[in-house]
């Protein structure tokens, strides 16, 4: 009998074991973990409470704009114009609250995240109505938005002075230690990622972006998708603007200007394949939270300066590789388990 | 005089088809807006289609045309290279510092075309060999080779290059008003469209960019073909690096930054513009 209890709990633990193994981010938390442990080891401060808080912190704003990119890299397109979003959105949100202080947060967010979604609307709209690749839309748009940004704000800027606050609150203040940006980051990403993962419309971005063909044959309404994942992405990119003015309490036009690199880089090196139909919410906002993490360790282990992009350009290629050597031993190691089990 | 007729008739037929199927194409609309642009700038200023204009409008963008060519092949294979502005800063950082200690410009220009060589064979073989996403890596490598560039020479800069050089970038070709690096894209566009359209290798490109894995069980050799994609995509952005550097007379690290992130993806457009009138 007691025989029996141990190989039953013997088969139980390898179950979990595989289950494990099975979670595609498996490999991004693996180099996070690294990563944290070596520069921990080497500077111990960096593992310090306010040290992670900071970490995390800094992650946040990506995190919701790797989101955003998430759900259009699935449907294989591309979203470019994310940066001139923040740009856009960031000052609609300083210049509103410096001329009306009294205006409810809630509201604010709101027009920003609006003006977010009708960006995301103009590039889904061209994207699929007008069928030009999301790759030329957006770089379009990345130009036309910064440009209206440029325009608008006419060499404007808000700073913090001219900001309530209870809005610059939002940027820095914690609750339970935590900070507001860190939750509703988090917030943002487990709402998404359970939306692609158990909604029809999220499974059906999967299969557009697997095989838009036979998506359209099985009867996937695929360009009213395709426009709620830019929508969705512009939606978030203007709640990203809003929080980078809480956080910044400074924005001219050239709010988040290159962020499109850093967005779509975490999103790859999340496991979001970039021809679509695959990857989660999840390893995206673990990318976004790896990248920032390389900068800051090499900031703490003080890199010189001129040594440190380089660096982060080889950390981020050793990232990547890493994911994608422990991701095929562990397809291996499956495959020969279930092999056996099968024989 | 009726066998004539008829005769013609095809002939005329196979015209009217051939400018339809032209007018349909990307490169028509292209041709359209620059000529609608051409009315609309001389409509804004009398001085726009003038020789000095195009001399000066031409000299500006001439980098970003030399790789928009090679970048254009490693699009239509379905491959992306982000790192090319990065390899061009690598290149004016070399030939920065080879500078400094004493090479001349004769010896300096070929080896930052080997050193852009290395740079497009190490994304190259991470993407054939490790099997890596091309984005993803070149990515990384936009980060990795403008970062090597300040470690090369740091935040200095070099202005000092011999005038019979600079003048030979900055200078027009042989008493025209044609800038001489117009002259090199020409020469060098001329080279890659005769290698992407009438050659075994151009129309495997096409085959890879198709479907990889049928053009693998075709024989094609597809990584190897990959690679030297890359390794021509690293090659003419060191070309151009040398060429920004010497036109400018400026050798530095942050070449190509002002609009560093912009630039790639123009290159990209601009290349894959061309692949998508051009995908036969």
């Amino acid at each position: 009998m007691t025989a029996a209890t141990t190989a039953v709990e013997g088969e139980r633990a390898r179950r979990l074991v595989e289950r494990v193994f099975r979670i595609r981010e498996l490999g991004i938390v693996v180099a996070l973990a690294l990563l944290i442990a070596v520069t921990g080891i080497l500077e111990p401060r960096f593992l310090e409470t306010a040290s992670l808080r900071n970490l995390a912190l800094n992650a946040s704003i990506f995190a919701i704009l790797a989101v955003g990119q998430t759900l259009v890299i699935i449907t294989r397109n591309v979203d470019l114009s994310v940066g001139s979003v923040v740009g856009l959105t960031a000052f609609l949100t300083g210049d509103l609250l410096s001329k009306h202080p009294g205006m409810a947060l809630p509201l604010v967010f709101l027009l920003a995240i609006l003006m977010g979604a009708a960006c995301g609307l103009l590039n889904g709209f061209l994207t699929t109505w007008g069928q030009v690749p999301a790759l030329v839309v957006t770089l379009g748009t990345l130009y036309a938005f910064r440009g209206l940004a440029f325009l608008w704000t006419n060499g404007r800027q808000v700073n913090a002075e001219a900001l309530p606050n209870d809005f610059l609150n939002i940027g820095t203040g914690t609750i339970l230690g935590v900070p507001y940006l860190v939750v509703i980051a988090l917030v943002v990403v487990v709402v998404v990622g359970q939306w692609l993962r158990d909604f029809r419309a999220g499974r059906e971005l999967y299969a557009i972006g697997s095989n838009p063909e036979g998506a359209r044959l099985a009867g996937v309404r695929s360009d009213r998708r395709v426009l709620t994942a830019f929508v969705l992405a512009g939606a978030l990119a203007g709640l990203g603007g809003a929080l980078f003015t809480a956080r910044f309490a400074t924005v001219d036009a050239t709010a988040g200007t290159g962020y499109e690199l850093t967005v779509i880089a975490a999103a790859v090196v999340g496991g979001v394949a970039i021809f679509g139909g695959t990857g989660s919410v999840y390893g995206a906002a673990l990318g976004a939270l790896l990248l920032g993490t390389i900068t800051s360790s090499l900031i703490v282990l003080r890199v010189e300066a001129f040594w440190q992009q380089a660096a982060i350009g080889a950390l981020l290629l050793i990232a990547i590789a890493f994911d994608r050597f422990l991701g095929l031993r562990v397809e291996a190691a499956l495959r020969r388990r279930s092999a056996r089990r099968a024989g | 005089m009726q066998a004539e007729a008829t005769a013609a008739a095809p002939a005329r037929v196979a015209t009217g088809a051939r400018l339809r199927a032209f007018a349909g194409r990307w490169e028509a609309l292209l041709l359209g807006l620059i000529v609608l642009t051409a009315i609309i700038g001389q409509g804004i200023s009398s001085e726009f289609l003038t020789t000095d204009s195009f001399t000066t409008g031409s000299l500006d963008f001439s980098e970003v045309a030399l790789m928009a060519l090679p970048l254009a092949l490693v699009i239509i294979a379905a491959e992306i290279d982000l790192s090319v502005a990065s390899v061009l800063a690598l290149s004016s950082a070399i030939a920065a510092s080879l500078w400094n200690h004493g090479l001349p410009v004769e010896l300096i220009i070929p080896l930052c075309l080997v050193a852009g060589a290395l740079c497009g064979a190490f994304n190259g073989v991470l993407v054939t060999r490790f099997g890596l996403p091309s984005l993803a890596v070149t990515i990384g490598t936009l980060a990795l080779f403008r970062g090597l560039a300040f470690v090369v020479i740091g935040d200095e800069s070099v202005t000092d290059f011999p005038g019979v050089w600079t003048d030979r970038a900055f200078g027009n070709f042989a008493g025209t008003f044609v800038p001489d690096t117009i002259v090199l894209f020409a020469v060098l566009a001329v080279a890659f469209g005769v290698l992407l359209h009438a050659t075994p290798f151009g129309r495997s490109v096409y085959a890879i960019g198709a479907n990889e894995e049928a053009a693998y069980f075709a024989g094609l050799r597809v990584k190897r073909i990959k690679l030297i994609l890359f390794v021509l995509s690293g090659t003419i952005a060191a070309l151009a690096g040398i060429v920004i550097s010497l036109r400018n007379s400026t050798a530095a690290a942050n070449v190509g930054r002002a609009s560093s992130s912009p630039r790639s993806p123009r290159c990209c457009s601009a290349a894959s513009r061309s692949s998508a009138g051009a995908a036969r």
